[in-house]
């Protein structure tokens, strides 16, 4: 029989103190290694979807906002802005790039945005299968958005109105084709539908054409609405003579905007800076002298991280005090059994083991304790991170992995078995000193 | 073979004790009688290497307990003595299999299943090798504290007030189990008890 084996049953032989023990310290773990997956993966995620961009330009409102629901997707849009307002902007010789993005609608939730091909330049997306988009209600299908959908190129759907799912109002005549599906990149792109700025202005022209057919009221409405019209028509030619050359098409694509940039409407435009002096002139220029507002997202992120990481802290300090806890509960429960079992190790000292393999009987019983109790600690932890993966792929539609053990784990598995060897040494101290013939006596 | 000389003790308070030297060979037995306080125990201890003499010496099968260090000692116990408790230990989070497992795992593995089920089946303990030591009945728990003395083949067996829990007859039937145990391991006996049923049993004898 080993040692390990009677420490074992030595161990489970006082269920109740074993858990108390087991609770407290995997209540810890479970809170540490929980709550810093969490804030390292939404941070991580948080900033890989930002760094394609350094200046999101949108309506005004909220800057947090602004970069939430232009480069995240995960808020409603604060209003849109004229595609002619931002052209300079676009020309700007600090500017690397500028792309328009406009959205509003959603397929089964996932949400359909209008841009054009350098977004998904910026992001590094790349077709699995397919081509890309080419002529309006066409699509590529982000990986995420393909898998969860079962989407396959060809297919078409209807797109619903709004950023939830499940809204009653559908644009029904324009029946959205998927042409391609994207490889995964691990941001945004993963979860989204992409088309042209063109789909989504027609999917929403021809909502209205009914409704203000005879409203002369808005004049704006129906200047937009002629726009496109015309636009309509143009794009058709276009096609005939690009036919499938995508570098063409863009080029027409982007002289389009231009021709009808006074009644053009975009959700936001997405920069990136060539010169770092864009980052202190731009924004504050636009804010000051525009209907617009312009928010960095790194310096947006970096405040919600902020907030978010005080919180962090808190509930670090909170885990940390619980592990010292579980730690002293340890040393006192391996104090108690200790005393009790006085006997049992002046036996084993009968049937020959040294002093040195009953502390190591003591140390075992510690360690496993401390062993088991992070083990389960950390897979609670994981457990609830795929909880939260889970909910919040169904309701922002991003995904957290399950990741095996990190370093600071490793760490903090190393920490608590250092606690636990410490409170075994303190607890055993009387072993060094027992009494084998006086004890045994003493009965 | 078993020896003691010059075997004598002094207690913290200064009370000393001094013992009739003993000699046994292997498969011999001896009774050491005597009224409870005359250090019945405290000879029993210094046999087993449980307490250092003082002065005087144990040797058994040609080792002198004196001349070993104490991790010598914890060693040589474990593999050459057993001790049969007045009080009887066990670990309690084991049940009866495994603590006579135990006792044949230390200090050298000599694990035998056999073994382990022909002692139990003439203690009659076979049908309570599940169960956990608590649960057993005082009978059955001496019974095991003796198989817990026998099970690893000891040159000596030290037995302290063996039948001191014990009918009749079951007393009649542990000694009568004792002797045979000694006799087929050629252990020697050696059995401490004022018990005067004992008395009868054995013709030698040492009377403190």
């Amino acid at each position: 029989m080993k040692l390990g084996y009677l420490a074992f049953r030595n161990m489970v032989s006082k269920p109740l103190n074993l858990l108390l023990s087991l609770l407290l310290l995997l209540l810890s773990v479970s809170l540490v290694t929980f709550v810093l997956q969490l804030s390292q993966q939404l941070g991580g995620q948080l900033s890989k979807n930002i760094a394609p961009f350094d200046m999101v330009v949108g309506a005004k409102g909220s800057p947090l906002q602004l970069v939430l629901s232009a480069v995240l997707h995960i808020d409603a849009p604060t209003g849109n802005i004229k595609l002619e307002e931002v052209t300079t902007l676009q020309k700007h010789p600090f500017v690397q790039t500028a792309i328009p993005v406009s959205y509003g609608d959603n397929y089964k939730g996932f949400r359909i945005l209008g841009t054009e091909y350098g977004y998904l330049d910026r992001y590094n997306a790349e077709l699995s299968e397919g081509i890309l988009y080419n002529s309006p209600f066409e699509v590529v299908a982000g990986s995420n958005v393909a898998q969860r959908l079962g989407i396959k190129v060809g297919d078409s759907f209807i797109s619903s109105h709004g950023l939830a799912a499940g809204s009653s109002e559908t644009h029904d005549e324009h029946p959205f084709i998927v042409k391609g599906i994207l490889k995964p990149t691990g941001a945004v792109v993963d979860q989204l539908l992409i088309t042209s700025l063109e789909s989504i202005w027609k999917a929403h022209d021809h909502g209205e054409v009914d409704s203000h057919d005879t409203d002369d009221t808005n004049q704006e409405e129906h200047l937009e609405e002629d726009g496109h019209h015309r636009e309509n028509e143009r794009h058709e030619e276009d096609e005939d003579e690009h036919h499938g050359e995508h570098e063409h098409h863009e080029d027409t694509l982007e002289t389009s905007h231009h021709e009808h940039d006074t009644e053009k409407e975009i959700t936001a435009l997405l920069v990136k800076f060539k010169s770092p002096l864009g980052m202190i002139q731009l924004p504050r220029f636009i804010n000051e002298n525009t209907s617009m507002q312009a928010a960095l997202p790194g310096f947006e992120i970096q405040r919600l991280m902020g907030l978010l990481g005080s919180g962090v802290q808190t509930i670090n300090g909170i885990a940390l005090a619980i592990l010292l806890v579980s730690v002293l509960s340890i040393f006192i429960s391996l104090l108690k059994t200790i005393r009790e079992r006085k006997q049992e190790l002046a036996l084993l000292r009968t049937y020959g083991l040294r002093t040195g393999q009953l502390f190591g009987l003591a140390l075992l019983e510690g360690l496993f304790l401390a062993f088991i109790g992070f083990a389960l600690g950390w897979l609670l932890g994981r457990l609830g991170v795929w909880g939260v993966s889970k909910y919040m792929q169904a309701s922002y539609g991003y995904a957290l992995n399950v990741k095996g053990p990190e370093l600071f784990e490793l760490f903090l598995l190393g920490l608590i078995l250092i606690l636990a060897i410490l409170a075994t040494l303190l607890a055993s101290r009387s072993i060094f000193r027992l009494n084998v013939a006086k004890t045994l006596s003493d009965a | 073979m078993v020896e003691t000389s010059n075997l004598s003790y002094t207690y913290d308070d200064g009370t000393a004790l001094a013992f009739p030297d003993i000699r046994l060979t292997p498969g011999e037995h001896m009774l050491v009688i005597g009224p409870s306080g005359v250090g019945k125990t405290t000879l029993l201890y210094l046999m087993a290497g449980l307490l250092p003499a003082l002065k005087g010496s144990v040797t058994i099968d040609g080792t002198a307990l004196n001349t070993l260090s104490r991790k010598e000692v914890d060693k040589f116990r474990g593999k050459h003595i057993g001790i049969i408790f007045q009080q009887y230990h066990f670990i309690k989070s084991l049940n009866v299999s495994d603590n006579l497992r135990l006792r044949q795992s230390f200090p050298k593995n000599t694990i035998d299943g056999k073994r382990r089920h022909e002692l139990a089946q003439r203690l009659g303990l076979v049908e309570h090798l599940g169960k956990k030591v608590n649960a057993l009945s005082q009978g059955q728990q001496q019974r095991l504290g003796i198989a817990l003395g026998l099970i690893h083949k000891p040159k000596i067996i030290l037995a302290d007030e063996p039948t001191s829990n014990l009918d009749d007859g079951n007393c009649t039937k542990v000694l009568d189990l004792l002797k045979e145990e000694a006799e087929i391991c050629q252990s020697s006996l050696l059995i401490i008890t004022h018990d005067q049923r004992v008395k009868s049993h054995f013709k030698n004898q040492v009377v403190l």
